[in-house]
């Protein structure tokens, strides 16, 4: 499928595009001046602490707030002069929950499609197919205000996927999800992503999930990308793996001449020794060391390129507390 | 086709939401019987009869062109609570036009008075208010004039404000006046001086002599022009409200 595309970044299908994206709120500029562009098909995860602006991006992206400068097209429509051609194209799930309260799942969905505009051939088939998914089909009948507040982001994900968008937005999606759903609702993710050539923005607090599942990650901060880049190369520039060794006759001048040492500290006659990607050098790095009593690994994670960048940690328990906060203040 | 199944879709699920708030229903019933038998019978008692009939009667279509009145405007604080709740925004996003989302709410508000409505006419036909089947009808047809008027300036109000008490603030500023001076309570031809002017420029006048006329006979000014007033005034309203839906 082709989109349409302006000018010159014609040649590869790229569906997210900004140039200088602005926002501001006061003197804060939640989003600042971000340059962005995400490809067909791809799955693109924003990644930054509380505040660091990915809502008010989302926002912009999908057409319910209006950008302070800077220009930004989705699916190749402009979203200030064509909100609802974005709006056609896309699907989200917002980080704040939005279904209805007072009627019941399926009613939800029903309506999800006639605003939508899905075929009316295809609907009950559809709700069939979301409800299964997410695992709410013996519950589709009840009041959204019987669910519980991960059931409601079920909810809110089938809904947000009903329509097969071909830009799907996920602010903090699988937050407050126990990681059997978590896990059940990627794959179906990734796996409609490639199906339908589905194009998926989204923000976590889950490192692992980021790093499993995003095609490319931008880190961002005080609303500016700080890096960004595959998980892998992204670990493979900053993240060191440790090992932690005993090795019998301890040498460390000639361990520090290979090239993939980074760095060797000693500590109570135990060796901790940072090198890059240990999966591939570990064999070798042992032997240079000679015989060892004792051998650990720690991969590094996402989470220290994070720290690397920022000089700040992303804490899962504190990520965004607004989903929670909200729910209980209902 | 998909703008009317998205002005169906919001409809469906403002209509929904009202029988599903049992609150909602009962108080929008409750205080109409209020005014019709505890104040119409009360102060009707001090008076003898007013153009004809009895006070209690003669303030029956003000009343109901009253309960019409308060319930759509009112109606206008729900938008307030949506957005607040953030279920607007699943709305907000959808691909069809901020009109169809105007539209589909107004009808929603319309739905909520008009039912109100119904039971009013139901109450009017025991009390002995003169209800033949054309009267009937042609009073239902004005009163959703009125309604959509009135939702309209409600949605209006609901659009550009962030809170459900700045809202009832704002609200109480619109709806008393526009009650007081439009002959529901007492007839507006004895007024002088500035009171008729605001009888004059304010719309509920033409609303409250329509339904008046059409249900009692007596009225002040050509039923055509009370139409042509209300349909005017809904007009400027829906393209106010358009244009805030827009921006919101
Ligand atoms: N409606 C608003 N009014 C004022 N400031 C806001 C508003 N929304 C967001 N902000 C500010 O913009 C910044 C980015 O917020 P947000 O996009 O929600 O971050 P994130 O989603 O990454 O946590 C924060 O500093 C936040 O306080
Ligand atoms: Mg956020």
């Amino acid at each position: 499928m082709h989109t349409k595309t302006e000018g010159s970044f014609s040649r590869e299908p790229v569906v997210i595009k900004t140039e200088a994206l602005t926002r501001k709120y006061g003197k804060i500029s939640a989003v600042d001046s971000m340059n962005l562009e995400v490809k067909e098909g791809e799955i693109f995860g924003l990644l930054g602490p509380n505040g660091a602006g990915k809502t008010t991006l989302i926002s912009m992206l999908c057409t319910i707030l209006k950008p302070t400068s800077g220009r930004a097209w989705v699916n190749g429509f402009d979203i200030v002069k064509e909100p609802g051609k974005v709006r056609k194209s896309i699907g989200i799930v917002f980080q704040a929950p939005s279904v209805d309260d007072l009627l019941t799942g399926l009613e939800n969905l029903q309506m999800h499609n006639l605003l939508f505009g899905v075929p009316r051939e295809i609907r009950k088939q559809r709700i069939q197919e979301v409800l299964s998914i997410v695992n709410l089909e013996k519950r589709a009948d009840d009041l959204v205000n019987t669910y519980s507040g991960g059931m409601r982001r079920r909810l809110e994900l089938a809904r947000g996927i009903m329509h097969h968008p071909k830009i799907l937005f996920l602010d903090e999606p699988t937050l407050g999800l126990d990681p059997q759903t978590r896990e059940h609702i990627w794959e179906y993710i990734s796996d409609l992503a490639v199906k339908e050539c589905m194009t998926v923005m989204l923000t976590t607090h889950y490192m692992e999930e980021a790093e499993s599942l995003c095609d490319r990650i931008a880190i961002i901060d005080y609303g500016k990308i700080v890096v960004l880049d595959s998980p892998s190369e992204l670990k493979n520039q900053i993240v060191t793996d440790v090992v932690k060794l005993k090795p019998r006759i301890p040498d460390t001048e000639e361990l520090k001449k290979l090239e993939y040492v980074r760095k060797i500290e000693e500590k109570d006659g135990l060796l901790y020794i940072s090198i890059k990607d240990a999966s591939k050098h570990l064999q070798d790095l042992l032997t240079h060391t000679g015989p060892i009593d004792f051998v650990e690994v720690r991969s590094g994670t996402l989470n220290d390129v994070f720290m690397h960048y920022t000089g700040r940690e992303i804490r899962e328990a504190e990520a965004e507390g607004g989903f929670w906060e909200r729910m209980m203040k209902k | 086709m998909s703008e009317i199944e998205g002005i169906y879709a919001i409809w469906l699920r403002e209509a929904k939401i009202y029988m599903r708030e049992k609150e909602r229903v009962i108080s929008s019933i409750v205080s109409p019987l209020l005014w019709i038998f505890a104040f119409g019978a009360g102060v009707g008692s001090t008076i003898e009869t007013v153009q004809g009939y009895s006070y209690q009667i003669f303030i029956y279509p003000g009343i109901v062109v009253m309960t019409v009145l308060f319930a759509s405007l009112f109606y206008g604080v729900y938008i307030i609570w949506d957005r607040k709740l953030d279920f607007l925004k699943e709305v907000l996003v959808a691909p069809v036009s901020r009109a169809s989302v105007f539209a589909g709410k107004v009808l929603g508000g319309a739905t909520d008075a008009m039912i109100q409505v119904v039971f009013l006419l139901i109450i009017g036909l025991f009390i002995s208010v003169p209800l033949t089947p054309i009267v009937i009808i042609n009073a239902f047809l004005m009163l959703l004039l009125i309604s959509i008027a009135m939702v309209s300036i409600g949605l209006v109000i609901g659009a550009n404000l962030k809170s459900p008490e700045g809202f009832t603030l704002v609200i109480n500023f619109v709806m008393w006046p526009m009650f007081f001076f439009s002959g529901a309570l007492f007839p507006v031809s004895n007024l002088s001086g500035w009171l008729s002017v605001v009888t004059f420029i304010n719309p509920l006048t033409y609303g409250v002599d329509a339904v008046r006329g059409i249900i009692l006979g007596p009225h002040q000014f050509p039923i055509f022009l009370d139409v042509a007033m209300m349909l005017l005034f809904s007009l400027i309203a829906m393209s106010i409200g358009v244009l805030s839906f827009r921006r919101m």
